[in-house]
């Protein structure tokens, strides 16, 4: 006959203790708030802010004599569009009480830069083979691959205003110079008012 | 026996008693910390749900149910104990025919929020302090 051997229960773990708990449960609230930060890493009023400032670029360097003194006007917009930006994105990471450098916002800032970095450098070598003519096309470009590379971790209209953006790029490189101001100011500006507004409204600012 | 107890209660206690008494003091003063834990926002979900809503004006019903992964009638009755509460506040309306529900969190929430973070970094403080 078989002999019965007992079953040992093994001990049963001892429960976490309590610090351990409280830091998996702080843990778990900034996990939540990263993911849910997605929603509101970019600012949309700040992106109307930058499209007013781009509109007003345009007509400024529509006003312009040559190729070279309009992209000096928007040269200019370049430097101070990103400064409205950031402010804006400030405040509104601190109306939502998140850090700036949260999960989605050094993401978004990862995956921007690196296409910014590229169009300065290209600026320089188009300017320095007299090609400013392609400059517009190629900020447009640029800025667009910056969006939706930035733009695949947030809410799923800053992609596809990404896209539009390459898409304005495109049309800008294949079309007379002479378009490149109406161009720039139908993106910079009117693409950033009609997607800032509904960010803005549906997103927390 | 009585003589034996008054004998050890007079002797003073030895360090590693001492030890013992600071980590049920210790033990006590946490277990009392995590008794005053707002047990409405302790469970998982409920937690979740306050923490996204306070870093959104508000998430559709939708918003939330993918960012929480879980199913319709789990998020639906949890939203319905924190709204009982009113740490978040429902609207409803319609988007053409669909119906559409939206959560925010109430300022009561928001203070209950802040009271939670501050239990957990006060329990983790605590221990860092022994």
């Amino acid at each position: 006959m078989a002999s019965v051997t007992p079953l040992h229960r093994a001990p049963a773990p001892e429960p976490p203790a309590l610090h351990v708990r409280a830091m998996d449960n702080l843990a778990f609230i900034r996990d939540t708030m990263e993911a849910a930060g997605s929603f509101t890493a970019v600012s949309g009023w700040g992106m109307v802010a930058v499209g007013i400032i781009a509109t007003v670029a345009a007509v400024i360097a529509n006003a312009q004599h040559s190729a070279l003194e309009s992209i000096f006007v928007w040269m200019a917009a370049a430097v101070l569009a990103p400064a409205v930006m950031l402010w804006a994105i400030v405040q509104k990471a601190r109306r939502a009480h998140v850090p700036l450098l949260s999960g989605p916002g050094r993401k978004f800032i990862l995956s921007f830069s690196p296409p910014m970095f590229v169009g300065a450098l290209l600026t320089i070598v188009l300017y320095r083979a007299g090609l400013v003519a392609a400059i517009p096309g190629m900020w447009l470009l640029l800025y667009g691959t910056g969006v939706v590379a930035g733009g695949a971790f947030s809410v799923r209209v800053v992609p596809f205003m990404g896209i539009c953006f390459m898409l304005a790029g495109t049309l800008a490189l294949f079309t007379p110079p002479s378009w490149n101001d109406w161009i720039m100011a139908a993106a910079f500006g009117g693409l950033h008012i009609a997607f800032g507004i509904p960010i803005a409204r549906r997103h927390g600012g | 026996m009585a003589k034996h107890g008054t004998a050890r209660d007079d002797r003073r206690p030895t360090v590693g008693e001492l030890r013992t008494l600071r980590g049920k003091n210790d033990a006590n003063q946490a277990s009392s910390r995590a008794d005053a834990l707002d047990r409405l926002i302790h469970e998982r979900l409920r937690l979740g749900i306050v923490s996204a809503l306070a870093v959104n004006d508000s998430l559709s019903f939708s918003d939330l149910k993918k960012l929480m992964k879980t199913t319709d009638g789990n998020l639906s009755v949890h939203a319905r104990k924190l709204e009982e509460a009113e740490y978040i506040a429902c609207t409803k309306s319609f988007e053409g025919r669909m119906p559409k529900t939206e959560y925010r969190l109430t300022a009561a929430g928001r203070r209950a929020l802040e009271r939670y973070l501050d239990h957990m970094e006060a329990l983790i403080r605590a221990t860092r302090e022994r």
